[in-house]
């Protein structure tokens, strides 16, 4: 069981969300998170002050897999999330150690 | 005839300052339906055009529409830079208030017709060539249509067809300008497959509740005096729109299962647009009718976009192009001279002429506004471009055409001074402010 | 002579409360321009002088300020609790209104004069001191101010100095209060350094509205009378201001950056800031070039901060104080007796006597409040202390000032809190802000 994090653009998580349901992943965890990496930030101006904003907005996905889906989510999320440009993001593969449904308290992959 | 009537004078003072504060209404009314990103871009849309707008009237627009008639299309330019529009009052369009004042009355119309227009490509116009189509448009579509119809020796205004408060030269004017737009800008990218939600809700609510509250000047302010017609004008605006909004969310409850707080605010926009052309011409009763048809037309309407696939973003022709010719067509049904002595009997008081006069007029503001915004947009198209580049468009109005973001309700902070209007560079210095309030949150998606 | 005019009566009530509508209006705009931890501190400051200074005013405000004169220095205490001051008309302010209804159209007056400072001193003031500042500077600084200028026997007056609606007394006196405020105050903690991001810009474009919308009650109202006068002001006002939008955002965007939502607002308030004085002395013309000129110069003032290193943070001073001189002198050039037969002409009718008249009226009222200001404040920072801690001010004004916070727009709403009593809200809640607020997306609610 892994667990895989990926940081997209935000404006890519229909495509990204769209394209893991069609390979049958069907729950995902979502966050707008914000950062920095190589990725330039922007300019903005108020009243003639102007600042330089170096956290660009991100959407951080979480989902849970078992171990033998795990490349092919990587995949789908990297085809669906990637313009080719500086900021596309980053994906993380974490091991999970166990993972329990809260209702019925099963665990491990049938709780997934 | 040169005497000022205080009440009157006060009246009209009053109501001029309504109908400017409905364009902040509409900017508050609009932004809200956009997506955070898109805010500022959109409300600056109807923001500017206070600005822009009441430059242009008064240098010539003016003039062109309400100065002496010339071919029975335009105004000449006599009153260019409001030269001999003065305290004494115009007889021709108002005996008691001076001429200024009808003018300034006039000005608000001309600021905020054209800021209708912008909820149709909002989220992906230049702001460059948005200034150059306004400033293009008020002085080749509207002040022409505004001489047509209110104008002393307008050609549609001789025919004898009614429009009390801008039916045509306002909402269906505005409206079909909108469709032109929608259809040579395009569509937003992502229309139809992404969720595209109002940010802001509450703020659109705010909005509608200010136009609403305005359009008693726009309405009953049109009757130029504080007498009986403007009672009466005001009073079938309060209950049109009342009639328009339970119209409304009846129609959604049935189709869609729940009635909703924007259906409820929309559709208090279209009873107050089709009421419009009416308001000073029919009683209390047909205002029930008038609202309540349109209320029940205009939700219908605004689903065709689905069906046709143009993007009129905010629906700008599904509310004031349908509620505007529901009015002006209903104005030549229920119109009775009873109420207003200067109007015309419409079709159930026993003349059916007016309402051939009215569709006259609806037709031919249609076709002229819809021919002449398409061949503006078309050349501002060419020579500058009228959609931001796909980049643009995805980081959002406020950042890619005014760098700035409408909300920092995060803590983050997360930048850099980077120098004052000045030019003094301050030394960086990474923000240790405890971030008490959100750290991530819903409504700011800047990119 | 005492015969009540009902026209002029409902324009003057009408105009009371459009400016009474100016301070709430105010609040959204300073409150939308702060960080969202000082939001309601920031709306508080205006909000809660609508209530002490109304108090006052009837207590003994007008009385000081209108009453008969002492001196040509002060009025007398024979108004006192509004004694005398009735239905009848008082025939040296307005003739052909109740007495009543000037008093109270110049009660808001002198309620938003103090609520302009506050955004000088904005996100670092101790509250407690605040009030005492806002109470002492009324009494010892707005109250004599306005007899000099307006009272009938006031020195300035007397002189033949010309302020229509308040560009000498409210607006350069609160500019000159507004920069002894952020030079005695002090700068906010990492001004210069941290990015000091307006929070919520949508909130501020409504507070711009509302105050616009609220001017024309203040500038045409101060005719005091719905004839030419009243509309000749209020059309000067809405071109003043627009004219103002048009050059600070053509400035902006000629010096390299974009057209800002900010930036036309603020040019809006600048256009309305500068023309007050002038209002009802000059042609129409006369306030386009007023309005340029205010969008220009106070584009320039406001950058002065970052020169000179104050924290003017909300640009009192670069919007208001120069606004204020701006128009003033330019009542001077530009003033006519053509307009305004009580008046006078400036310098381009061929009068050169008012501009100094001007000059001398605005640099000594300038330099009255900012020295009373620095002292008033002094004496308060011995009393109390003028700032509050630290450790306060990186919370914010909201929780250390008020045990409040403005937003909780997270999806958790409240529900991390506990309720502890109805009367125990304390500042130990925080904790609830401290939950990280995340988005969940499941199959169930996928847009």
């Amino acid at each position: 069981m892994k667990k895989i994090e990926a940081i997209i653009k935000p404006f890519k998580l229909d495509e990204v969300k769209d394209a893991l349901s069609s390979i049958g992943i069907n729950g995902l965890t979502v966050s707008e998170v914000q950062g920095f990496g190589r990725q330039k930030g922007h300019t903005e101006v108020y009243r003639g002050a102007e600042y330089t904003v170096d956290f660009v907005p991100k959407v951080k996905l979480e989902v849970l897999v078992d171990d033998n889906l795990v490349s092919q989510v990587v995949d789908t999320i990297m085809d669906a999330a990637q313009t080719g440009k500086i900021g596309d993001g980053k994906i993380f593969v974490f091991p999970v150690e166990d993972a329990i449904r809260i209702r019925t308290g099963e665990r491990g992959s049938d709780a997934m | 005839m040169q005497h000022i009537n205080s009440g009157d004078t006060a009246w009209m003072l009053v109501a001029t300052a309504l109908v400017m504060f409905m364009t902040p209404g509409l900017a508050l009314f609009y932004g809200g339906m956009v997506r955070s990103k898109n805010v500022l871009g959109t409300i600056m849309h109807s923001f500017i055009m206070l600005g822009v707008g009441t430059i242009v009237w008064v240098l010539y627009g003016y003039s062109l529409a309400f100065g002496p008639d010339k071919f029975h299309l335009i105004g000449d330019l006599s009153w260019i830079g409001l030269r001999d529009v003065g305290m004494a009052p115009n007889a021709n369009y108002a005996a008691t208030i001076p001429h200024i004042l009808f003018m300034a009355f006039q000005m608000m119309f001309a600021v905020i017709t054209p800021a209708l227009i912008t909820g149709a490509f909002a989220e992906r116009i230049k702001f460059s060539s948005f200034l150059v189509f306004m400033v293009a448009w008020m002085t080749l579509v509207y002040s022409p249509i505004a001489h047509w119809v209110w104008g002393v020796g307008g050609w549609i205004r001789n025919l004898g067809a009614l429009d009390f408060a801008g039916g045509t030269v306002v909402h269906i004017n505005a409206a079909f300008a909108a469709l032109a737009a929608v259809l040579i800008i395009g569509k937003r990218k992502g229309f139809m497959k992404e969720a595209m939600h109002p940010h802001n809700l509450p703020m659109t609510i705010l909005g509608a509740a200010m136009l609403w509250f305005g359009w008693f000047g726009f309405n009953a302010g049109s009757a130029l005096t504080s007498g009986g017609l403007a009672a009466v004008a005001f009073v079938v605006t309060h209950i049109a729109t009342a009639a328009a909004a339970l119209g409304w969310i009846l129609i959604e409850k049935i189709k869609t299962g729940k009635p909703t707080t924007l259906g409820a605010a929309s559709g208090a926009v279209a009873g107050l647009v089709a009421i419009t052309p009416a308001a000073g011409f029919v009683g209390p009763i047909a205002a029930i009718a008038i609202g309540f048809t349109a209320g029940i037309v205009c939700y219908l309407a605004v689903g065709l976009k689905f069906k046709f696939g143009y993007d009129d973003a905010l629906d700008v022709v599904g509310v004031h192009g349908v509620g505007g010719i529901i009015g002006a067509l209903l104005t030549g049904v229920f119109a009775s001279t009873v109420i207003n002595p200067a109007g015309a009997n419409g079709l159930v008081h026993g003349n059916p002429a007016l309402l051939g006069k009215q569709l006259i007029a609806v037709a031919v503001t249609i076709g002229y506004t819809f021919v002449a915004s398409f061949i503006i947009l078309k050349v501002i198209d060419a020579i500058m471009g009228l959609r931001v580049s796909e980049e643009d468009e995805i980081t959002g109005l406020d950042l890619s055409q005014h760098s700035e973001i409408g909300y920092a309700l995060g803590g983050f902070g997360g930048g850099t001074l980077e120098h004052g209007a000045s030019g003094s560079v301050f030394q960086p210095e990474t923000s240790s402010e405890p971030s008490y309030a959100m750290q991530t949150n819903p409504l700011n998606e800047r990119l | 002579m005492q015969n009540i005019n009902t026209g002029d009566t409902a324009f003057v009530l009408i105009s009371a409360a459009l400016v009474l509508f100016m301070t709430p209006g105010l609040a959204l705009f300073y409150g939308g321009m702060v960080r969202s931890k000082n939001v309601l501190g920031t709306i508080m400051h205006s909000f809660i002088i609508i209530g002490i200074i109304n108090v006052l005013w009837m207590l003994f405000g007008y009385s000081l300020a209108f009453g008969p004169d002492k001196f040509h220095l002060i009025g007398d205490l024979s108004w006192i609790g509004l004694r005398g001051v009735g239905m009848a008309p008082n025939t040296s302010y307005a003739p052909t209104i109740p007495h009543e209804a000037f008093m109270i159209f110049q009660a808001m007056f002198a309620i938003i004069t103090p609520a302009l400072i506050t955004g000088a001193f904005a996100e670092r003031m101790k509250f407690k001191s605040f009030l005492v500042f806002i109470i002492a500077w009324f009494v010892i600084v707005y109250i004599p101010v306005a007899h000099w200028v307006w009272g009938v026997g006031g020195w300035l007056r007397n002189l033949g100095v010309l302020d229509f609606a308040g560009g000498i007394v409210v607006h350069a006196s609160s500019g000159a209060a507004a920069l002894a405020a952020a030079i005695f105050v002090g700068k906010r903690k990492g001004f210069g350094t941290e990015p000091m991001i307006p929070h919520n810009i949508p909130l501020t474009i409504i507070g711009t509205g509302i105050l616009w919308f609220g001017w024309f009650g203040f500038n045409a109202g101060s005719a005091l009378a719905s004839g030419s006068l009243a509309a000749n002001a209020f059309v000067n006002t809405q071109v003043a201001a627009t004219a103002a939008i048009v050059s600070w955002t053509v400035v902006e965007w000629l010096r390299g950056g974009k057209p800002t939502t900010l930036g036309a607002a603020t040019g809006a308030i600048a256009g309305l800031a500068t023309i007050t004085p002038a209002a009802g002395y000059v042609s129409p013309a006369a306030a386009l070039l007023i309005g340029l000129a205010a969008g220009l110069v106070c584009y320039y003032a406001i950058s002065l901060k970052f020169k000179f290193g104050y924290d003017d943070s909300l640009d009192v001073v670069g919007v208001h104080g120069v606004g204020g001189i701006l128009g003033t002198l330019s009542v001077g050039l530009l003033a006519s007796t053509a307009i305004n037969s009580a008046g006078a002409n400036g310098l381009i009718h061929g009068n050169s006597s008012l501009i100094g008249i001007q000059a001398l009226g605005v640099f000594t009222v300038v330099v009255f409040s900012f020295i009373a200001s620095l002292v008033i404040f002094k004496v308060v920072d011995k009393l109390f202390g003028v700032r509050v801690g630290e450790e306060d001010e990186i919370t914010g004004l909201d929780l250390s000032q008020h045990s409040e916070i403005g937003y909780d727009l997270s999806g958790l709403g409240g529900s991390a809190g506990e309720f502890v009593t109805a009367n125990a809200f304390s500042t130990q809640s925080s904790e609830v802000l401290s939950v990280s607020d995340e988005t969940s997306l499941t199959p169930d609610n996928l847009p």
